[in-house]
């Protein structure tokens, strides 16, 4: 008989001369009754704690739950229907059911293509200039310039790309100057969240690559850059998911049509964004609402699914373990 | 593949401070020397300048002579990336690149300097691995990642991986410090092995250490916090380490203070 209770010495065996004494430094019952009292109080508080972390957290659940239930319950059925992929809306009126989404969704991912192409290349250019080369006056000028840029309402860069291209220049409204104004809401996000990956990687990795007589550019190149790749890539796809539903530079500089319309330079360029907004007015036809609430979930989805091809690039990308 | 070192009234700044002051020294080819001294006293600070990679810290600048051979490495003609590919270094934290293979690793240097033939790769990663007495851990599994490796096998892939680009001098930082000593044991029989091929600088904080791998010992010390740290002595590691000429050395290996 040798359990673990076994070996434990009954209290009254305890001799005279050796008080139990707890690791607190107090003798035994004493110390007991004392203890329970705080111990009782911090019960009480990991309660609370817990009440108001989950509370915050399903407050903060509700509006994300009630809006896509509301658009996926009120949009739903149009993306079945047999049009809504391959169509687009000329000729069909606020009163008129049905027609495609297929224009908006293809002027939607050109433009914010062609946005990426410039804004993603300035961005991790600049996001590497200060974290891998920038000191002093300069590189601190830049970050506060990328400061400022990112706290820019989308309207005012809307208004700026105006004022430049239509008012200074005299060049007409396009698609094109709206994927400009989308630029410039875009390169912050792209700067700042590169920023942020590059400072992860550790400073050992770009001095063993130096140690090697691997020279400066081919380290950030091929050790740094390709260290916080999978971080860049969430990165870039934040910015796209921030640029997509953007809608004051597209009212401002790119107005709608209900046509097929892929030239970036032509006057008008449909989008998802305007295609909801085009809707919008004519609200109490139930044919609009629908189209109006089949677009947002289009637009929705459409981030959704270039999340998941993000993720999926970066999971391939990522550092193995 | 091993050549002399020889360095003449160096003082290295950060910025405007002076970490150590006036070291002039000879590192012998094919042995090893061994820095020792308390924490703060400059020997890594120093062992960084001799392959320039203090330069990589903004402010960090030298002042003196250091000649590998008949060359040099401070000449305004020198660039940097040469010298280090001249003189390797392995560094305190094991830090093989996390996104690359064992083979990856290994090859890094060379790839990333452009060497592409895949015969050329396979036979320096092989005879780098076997070098750094890792071959046979490894072998079946080159593909797999360097990271997933124990802490002991990642540092003798950093040793592999810095042999791998023939150097001439191998530089080490306290490169057991982060090991458990079965670990450190494998390093230090690795570096009694490649003395035979290259020179070999190591900065310890294990005085005994420094007593089993090194033919010479070189001791650092600074007066006070806030000066420069210095070169006490330097000489053949059981000179120092039974008779040393000064009291400082004495005191310090006797474990009197540090």
């Amino acid at each position: 008989m040798s359990t673990a209770t076994d070996r434990r010495v009954p209290d009254d065996q305890v001799a005279p001369g050796e008080p139990v004494t707890p690791p607190g430094g107090r003798p035994g019952r004493d110390a007991l009754s004392e203890m329970s009292h705080p111990h009782r109080g911090r019960m009480a508080k990991d309660v609370v704690a817990r009440i108001v972390m989950w509370a915050a957290f399903a407050l903060a659940m509700v509006p994300l739950v009630w809006i896509l239930g509301t658009v996926i319950g009120k949009g739903f059925h149009m993306l079945t229907t047999a049009t809504w992929w391959t169509g687009n809306q000329r000729n069909i009126n606020s009163d008129d059911f049905g027609g495609g989404a297929r224009h908006a969704i293809e002027g939607t991912l050109t433009m914010v293509g062609f946005t990426a192409l410039i804004a993603v290349p300035i961005g991790i250019l600049t996001a590497v200039y200060l974290v891998e080369y920038g000191r002093g006056r300069l590189a601190k000028a830049i970050s506060f310039t990328v400061d400022i840029l990112s706290g820019v309402p989308s309207i005012v860069a809307a208004l700026f790309i105006y004022a430049v291209w239509v008012t200074t220049f005299g060049l007409g409204r396009s698609g094109f100057a709206a994927a400009l104004a989308l630029v410039l809401l875009m390169i912050p996000v792209v700067v700042r969240s590169t920023e942020e990956m590059l400072k992860l990687v550790p400073n050992e990795l770009r001095e063993a690559a130096y140690a090697l007589g691997v020279p400066k550019w081919v380290t950030v190149v091929k050790v740094v850059l390709r260290t916080a790749f999978s971080g860049i890539v969430t990165g870039v796809l934040l910015g796209i998911a921030r640029v997509m539903g953007e809608t004051a530079p597209l009212l401002i500089l790119a107005p709608y049509t209900k046509n097929f319309q892929r030239d970036l330079f032509n006057g008008n360029f449909p989008t998802l964004p305007m295609m909801i907004n085009q809707d919008r007015g004519d609200f109490a036809l139930s044919t609009a609402a629908e189209r109006m609430w089949g677009a947002a979930l289009t637009l929705i989805i459409l981030v959704l699914l270039l999340n998941v091809i993000g993720r999926v690039i970066a999971h391939f990308g990522s550092v193995k373990k | 593949m091993a050549k002399r070192i020889d360095v003449t009234d160096l003082n290295v700044y950060y910025g405007g401070f002076k970490a150590v002051e006036g070291v002039s020294m000879t590192v012998e080819p094919r042995s090893v020397t061994a820095f020792i001294g308390p924490s703060g006293c400059g020997k890594s600070t120093f062992l960084r300048t001799l392959n320039r990679m203090h330069e990589v810290i903004p402010g960090g600048r030298v002042e003196g002579k250091v000649m590998l051979d008949d060359q040099d490495l401070y000449a305004s003609s020198m660039d940097p990336v040469t010298v280090r590919r001249t003189i390797g270094m392995v560094f305190q934290r094991p830090n093989p690149f996390p996104t690359m293979s064992i083979y990856d690793n290994v090859a890094a240097g060379l790839r990333l300097n452009g060497v592409k033939n895949k015969k050329t790769l396979d036979g320096i990663v092989e005879t780098s691995l076997k070098g750094a007495n890792l071959w046979n851990e490894v072998k079946d599994r080159l593909n797999k990642p360097g990271a997933g490796l124990s802490g002991g096998q990642q540092q003798r892939l950093c040793i592999a991986r810095a042999i791998a680009v023939q150097p001439q001098v191998l530089l080490m930082d306290e490169p057991c410090s982060a090991l458990d000593p079965i670990s450190t044991l494998a390093i230090e029989d690795l570096i009694n092995e490649l003395k035979n091929e290259f020179t070999i600088v190591i900065v310890t904080h294990n005085m005994q250490q420094a007593a089993r791998v090194s033919d010479r010992t070189a001791f650092f010390n600074l007066k006070a916090t806030g000066e420069p740290g210095r070169l006490v002595e330097i000489g053949d590691t059981t000179r120092i380490f039974n008779n040393p000429t000064e009291q400082a050395t004495e005191d310090y290996i006797s474990g009197r203070f540090g």
